[in-house]
């Protein structure tokens, strides 16, 4: 990037001081954009965005403090300052990604409060967040990707594979279409990504810290490619966030930031004149308020005493990783001196963590050896463990245990004797500057007192070996300063072993030795300086790049270079204008929603592959399993007649098909206790004298004893008996007296023929089949989209909702088309199976089944993404939806007891909810033999379910981040 | 050798972890108060408000005292419909019984021919269909009995029958709607805790963090079945306390102790049952799919909705490996019958063995996967 020529003055930038306008000239107007430059820090002539008085919190956390800021149009704008300071946040409010909470942030010409301007700009932004990847779907491929984005911006097929072909040939992906993104190295990732943020022709691209965690080389490639794309694109604004100072060197304007405000504007050359300094990253700290800078000192390094200590702390030989076919970690060979500091540096993914793992016995080594101490690692000896200290590179910490509590646990679990634990907490305390949190949760901490945190947990029990993956990736320069005096101190005095790995090339320098390392190979490993020397570059990070392309970096970008004609081709053919149709449902981006949906459910199969066998099996454990019909029950008799007439009675039951009988009861005890265990339904006493005393004509009376404990099991057995006692009286009455039943004063006078209508022989099975259809459609379809978009929101991929043209409907109703096509073809695996396994017949109007069906499955993967709209975490929306579907499906849909049966809130439920009008009509159409007429009562229900529970999860579903 | 002390520190910490994530304190407050409360209530009685229509064809006293003998809280007041709309009523699950007494049904029933009268029932609702028509027969031949003593002198029966219901003598519903509650929400509760916290911390990569510790899997494992445990032991009690005693007014007959130690060993094999779960799912999406797939079987099956006896022998056998089978029988022993631990031990037995069996499992996948999960 050419520096810019301009001098003018610049002005430290004071939320309270707004500067006089001195606008010189008008980028916009001007498009090569970056020979003049405009000076004054809050004016510029017709800016691409503006913010007046913009404050953001995240509860209570100040992300934004009244920020009053114009960024030119046209230009090539950094955002500098290290994490945490609210770069992110801006760039958010500006893509309209977040909503904004106070002030005013006009970006294209519009105010970014208003939902219709966001509509109308939204095509013409393009946001690339933070985070290797994070808008795109790992799952899918690079082409799937682009297709996908494509199709959001309402590019015709044709249009697509230009603009794709154009795009790739340029960053030089064309060989890698096919390949899944999840798969692509960190630096392939971000070109993808800037691939997706370009092909629908931006006029603003916001891209924030898009080379952070990807090698040197990828990096400068990547800013080469940024750089012939305005060539291109003259008219292009582009916005850039990044933490590395040395980048923001070729920009052609900056905005310092730090704790929320702005510190500086200008352009580079103007901030360095101002503050004295001869590199961005000493002008940064010199731009700091005073109390921020205080305490900071150059990082100085004793050497190494040599030759002292020749122990060896690490050793790996020929130490390997495979995954499946995937070469991880490919022979590594390494010696670290005890006490060295020892720097392992190399881009994202390239066997940095894997390597480290490996080494604290986290991973198994697919082969080769690595010893610790002159031992051979073993993941179960615990004792190594203990000499020690690890900091994974994701965040570690418990974030739900306070500071002091997160010290005193892992002095406690490394086995720190508790007598000491006190004073070795304070000491860490002490030591790394945690007196003023002591008592907070680690999340409300700024990035780099985490990051202390971590490094004291790691130390409480004072290992002997400190392993550091990436410990300051993302803390500020101040902050990353002391964490490494901290480690220096450890090193030199404690003589702690540390192993760290970085991508800072400034923090490699102050290693003893580092490995370059890529593509799960070490390069080479030397003291900084010496390969400096012997690569003879300018700098470490220009002997890395001359290392890595001797090992044919180059060629995963060889085709990269003629970029200039394809892109401009692509961008010659106009985007079509999406003004117009705006406001109305766009089938094209909801389809591209389905789509993306069903190659993501192709890639996982497990779910789909469960949702279908697994619905088939439980149709057959419940089809056979739930009986309704209450058989076999137990049932024993305490006899204490002991005649042939008592015999007589009970034998009156044991013929029963819905009796069986148990060993006889002894006493009065024995059926307490056999009652009590549940080993008995019902327990039968005849008295004394029973023969005797019916033959005198005396009133005898039986005794029968029903478990209550089921009650409507309980019901039953009344029923059965009552109904046997009757049967047995009758017959002895015409036994004994002779008479003709029928006529003589016992005969019943009337009766009651009894026709169970549609299961004439009352069998579970037809009556439980068509119920167990609406259980299995309502849970596993709604559990498949449950996570749909909560999951988008933990993995960050819900940006391109926000961002993109696509509206919330098009963005969920996407979403649920794969869903029910599923879940119909479940229902057509049920109901085949009900009609030929089971054997029970439809009797009705398929079509009417098969209407209600859709209508059904429409509404429980509606309920999945209802959960997953107003939840935060995937296992809040597992929770909900399992709590919102089982309990209705088992007992408020009927399938059990009727709906009309119910009482209070269960009635209430069973008659809003549909899974009981969905049973009516399975029911109805199985075993009645209806269809739509005859239903209808119950369709109506339904056909409303569907608009409501949509409604909701719509409105529920946020177009902005708050 | 599982360190102890480690256990209980590390149990503390998921303790902590539960604490301060208070969308999850909801839902587990939800389930052992409101929502047993409400499958308590809404329980029906066996037999209660059935719907039920009579198709009166006869009009004569005898036939109206038929009609004004169904009443609630058994059967809704009769719907009084003509011959034709009997089909459309049933039809639509209007009625679940249609009573038709015949034209000249009390002149026939005088004459003593015996006249009969037809009862429709929709046998798909089978709950209903069994003990509903024989309370119908009993109702009606009840009232013509009646009807007959005016005019007829009446005949003792020389035996009679006592039936008498324990441990529940009105056969309230709402006893056991508010066990079968309590017992399945223990038993989802403490997988999903159990299972989808540990797929949450292996997608954040705490997981990773522990296993750098001087800490085995074994007793990663064991702080969490006795944490998350404990928490639906104490979840479980308060409700059997304070909704399932207090609010809902239902006896206990047993001893709330024994219980809650069933409900340990309960807790024991299912939390190990979440833990395996968890190692088997690659991502929480796989994960809900495979929770649907067991928690529904263990719930239907385990003789909590219907009774065990009426299940096909297979499926009776196969569920004797679930836990939740013996649970259910050992919480209906001591909480009804009052059975003590001479009654109860071989479902406690069965309990304890199915615990250690899949923790036994749960812990050598785990091990064997967990560095997949670093």
């Amino acid at each position: 990037m050419a520096p810019v020529a301009s001098q003018d003055a610049g002005a430290i930038a004071h939320p309270d001081a707004h500067p006089a306008l001195d606008s010189v000239g008008n980028p916009a107007a001007n498009p090569v954009g970056n020979s003049v430059a405009n000076s004054a820090a809050h004016s510029v002539a017709n800016p691409v965005a503006s913010l007046v008085g913009v404050g953001l919190r995240y509860g209570k956390v100040v992300a934004l403090d009244d920020i009053t800021l114009d960024i030119p149009a046209g230009r090539m704008v950094g955002l500098l300052g290290p994490d945490g300071v609210g770069k992110s946040s801006l760039l958010a409010l500006l893509s309209g990604a977040r909503a904004i909470q106070q002030g005013q942030v006009q970006a294209l010409g519009g105010d970014m409060a208003s939902a219709r301007h966001r509509g109308r700009v939204c095509p013409r932004i393009s946001y690339m967040p933070q985070g290797l990847g994070k808008n795109l779907y790992p799952t899918l491929s690079i082409e799937e990707n682009l297709q996908f984005f494509g199709r959001l911006f309402g590019h015709p097929a044709a249009e697509r594979r230009r603009r794709i072909d154009a795009l790739t040939a340029s960053t030089g992906l064309t060989s890698f279409l096919s390949r899944p993104a999840g798969k692509l190295s960190g630096g392939m990732k971000q070109k993808l990504g800037l691939c997706c943020a370009l092909i629908h022709d931006p006029d603003l691209l916001i891209l924030d810290e898009p080379t952070t965690g990807v090698d040197p080389l990828a990096r400068s490639q990547f800013w080469d490619l940024i750089k012939a794309i305005r060539v291109e694109q003259t008219g292009m604004s582009v916005i850039v966030a990044t933490a590395y100072m040395d980048e923001a060197q070729g920009f052609d304007w900056l905005v310092a930031m730090d704790a929320g405000r702005v510190l500086a504007t200008g352009t580079p050359a103007e901030l360095l004149e101002r503050t004295g300094t001869d590199s961005l990253d000493a002008a940064f700290i010199a731009l700091l308020p005073e109390d921020r800078r205080r305490g900071h000192r150059a990082v100085t390094i004793p050497p190494l005493a040599a030759g002292v200590d020749a122990e060896i702390a690490i050793e790996a030989e020929d130490l390997s990783m495979r995954f499946g076919d995937f070469v991880a970690v490919d022979h590594v060979n390494l010696a670290i001196r005890r006490g060295e500091i020892f720097g392992f540096i190399g881009s994202n993914g390239c066997g940095k963590s894997t390597t480290m793992k490996m080494l604290t016995g986290l991973l198994p080594a697919s082969a080769g050896r690595a010893a610790l101490f002159g031992q051979t690692v073993d993941p179960k000896d615990i004792a190594t463990r203990r000499r020690v200290g690890y900091m994974s590179q994701a965040f570690s910490l418990y974030s739900e245990l306070s500071v002091r509590q997160n010290l005193v646990l892992h002095a406690r679990l490394f086995q720190v004797p508790e007598t000491e634990i006190p004073a070795r907490v304070d000491e860490m305390v002490q030591r790394f500057g945690l007196a003023d949190s002591i008592d907070a949760l680690p999340g409300t901490l700024p990035l780099g007192i985490r990051q202390r945190l971590s490094l004291a947990v790691a130390m409480v029990h004072r290992p002997e070996l400190l392993i550091l993956d990436e410990p300051t990736s993302g803390v500020d320069p101040i902050a990353r300063d002391s964490l490494w005096q901290l480690m220096i101190d450890l090193a030199r005095q404690d003589r702690v072993t540390i192993f760290i790995s970085t991508h800072f090339m400034n923090e490699a320098a102050r290693c003893d030795r580092i490995s370059l390392m890529h593509a799960g190979r070490v390069l080479v490993t030397d003291a900084p300086a010496e390969l400096v020397r012997q690569r003879g570059a300018a700098t470490l990070e220009a002997a890395f790049i001359g290392y890595l392309e001797d090992a044919g970096a180059r060629g995963e970008t060889a085709k990269a270079t003629p970029s200039a004609p394809a892109a401009s081709s692509a961008r010659s053919v106009p985007a079509p204008t999406p003004h117009a149709r705006r406001h109305l449902f766009s089938p094209g981006r909801a389809w591209s929603y389905a789509l993306r949906e069903t190659l993501e459910l192709k890639r996982d199969p497990m779910r789909a592959t469960m949702a279908l066998l697994g619905s088939a099996l439980l149709m057959f454990v419940f089809g056979y399993g739930i009986s309704l019909d209450v058989e076999d029950l137990s049932y024993a008799v305490l006899d204490r007649d002991q005649t042939g007439l008592s015999r007589n009675y009970t034998l009156n039951l044991s013929g029963s098909r819905y009796f069986v009988e148990r060993p006889p009861i002894l006493d009065d005890r024995d059926l307490d206790r056999r009652m009590r265990a549940g080993q008995l339904a019902l327990a039968i006493e005849i008295p004394h004298g029973f023969a005797r005393d019916i033959a005198r004509g005396h009133s005898v009376q039986i005794g029968a004893w029903v478990d209550g404990a089921m009650p409507v099991r309980a019901e039953t057995v009344r029923g059965y008996v009552q109904g046997m006692h009757q049967g047995w009286l009758l017959e002895q009455a015409k036994h004994r007296l002779g008479q003709d039943a029928a006529s003589g004063p016992n005969a019943l006078p009337a009766s009651i023929a009894t026709r169970f209508r549609y299961n004439p022989d009352v069998r579970s099975l037809p009556a439980m089949v068509p119920a167990v259809i609406p259980m299995l459609l309502l849970m596993i379809p709604a559990m498949l989209t449950a996570l749909a978009v909560v999951r988008e929101k933990e993995l960050g991929s819900i940006i391109n909702l926000y961002v993109t043209p696509v509206t919330r409907s098009e963005f969920l109703l996407g979403k649920q088309l794969p869903y029910i096509v599923l879940a119909m073809l479940n229902f057509a695996l049920l109901t085949l199976l009900a009609v030929t396994v089971f054997g029970v017949p439809l009797k009705g109007s398929l079509l009417a089944l098969t209407a209600a069906a859709l209508l059904f499955v429409t509404f429980s993967t509606g309920f999945g993404l209802f959960a997953s709209t107003f939840t935060r975490s995937q296992i809040a929306a597992l929770f909900v939806t399992i709590i919102g579907t089982i309990i209705p499906a088992i007992q408020f849909s009927g399938m059990l007891n009727p709906v009309s049966s119910l009482e209070g809130v269960g009635y209430l439920i069973g008659q809003v909810y549909p899974a009981a009008h969905f049973l009516t009509i399975t029911r109805g159409v199985f075993n009645k033999a209806l269809g739509f007429t005859g239903l209808e009562a119950s369709f109506w229900p339904l056909a409303l379910a569907v608009p409501v529970i949509l409604t909701l999860s719509i409105l529920l579903l946020k177009k902005q981040e708050r | 050798m599982p360190h102890l002390a480690n256990i209980y520190r590390l149990g503390i910490k998921e303790l902590w972890s539960l604490a301060r994530d208070p969308m999850m304190l909801v839902l587990i407050a939800y389930t052992f108060t409101v929502s047993i409360y409400v499958a308590a209530t809404a329980m029906p009685e066996t037999l209660h408000k059935a719907p039920i229509a009579i198709v009166d064809e006869d009009a004569s006293p005898l036939s109206a005292r038929i009609a004004s003998a169904f009443y609630p809280p058994r059967f809704d007041p009769p719907a009084m419909i003509s011959l034709s709309a009997i089909d459309a009523g049933m039809d639509a699950g209007t009625y679940t019984f249609v009573l038709d007494i015949p034209p000249d049904f009390q002149r026939d029933v005088l004459a003593g021919r015996a006249p009969t009268i037809q009862l429709n029932v929709d046998a798909t609702r089978m709950s209903q269909a069994f003990t509903g028509s024989s309370f119908v027969q009993q109702i009606v031949l009840g009232e013509v009995t009646t009807f007959m003593q005016g005019h007829r002198g009446s005949v003792a029966l020389p035996v009679e029958l006592a039936l008498r219901n324990r441990f529940n003598p009105n056969l309230e519903q709402s006893w056991f709607g508010a066990l079968m509650e309590l017992i399945n929400n223990v038993t989802l509760l403490s997988i999903i805790l159990t299972g989808a916290a540990l797929i949450r911390e292996r997608e954040h990569g705490t997981i990773e963090h522990l296993l750098a510790m001087p800490v085995t899997p074994a007793e990663i494992m064991l702080a969490k079945v006795w944490s998350m445990g404990l928490v639906v032991l104490l979840a479980a009690g308060v409700a059997m306390v304070f909704v399932v005693q207090g609010l809902l007014r239902i006896p206990i007959e047993g001893s709330l102790a024994l219980f809650l130690v069933a409900a340990a060993l309960h807790l024991f094999a299912t939390t190990s049952l979440g833990i395996f779960m968890a190692t088997l799912a690659r991502s929480m999406p796989q994960f809900g799919m495979l929770a649907v797939l067991i928690l529904l079987p263990l719930q239907l099956l385990s003789g909590n909705a219907t009774p065990r006896e009426s299940m096909p022998e297979l499926v009776q056998d196969v569920m004797l490996a679930a836990p939740t089978t013996h649970f259910v029988t050992a919480a209906q022993a001591i909480l009804y019958r009052g059975a003590d631990l001479e009654v109860v031990w071989p479902p406690f037995l069965a309990l304890a063995a199915i615990g250690a069996v899949f923790f036994g499992i749960a812990l050598s996948r785990f091990r064997r996967t967990i560095s997949a999960m670093a």
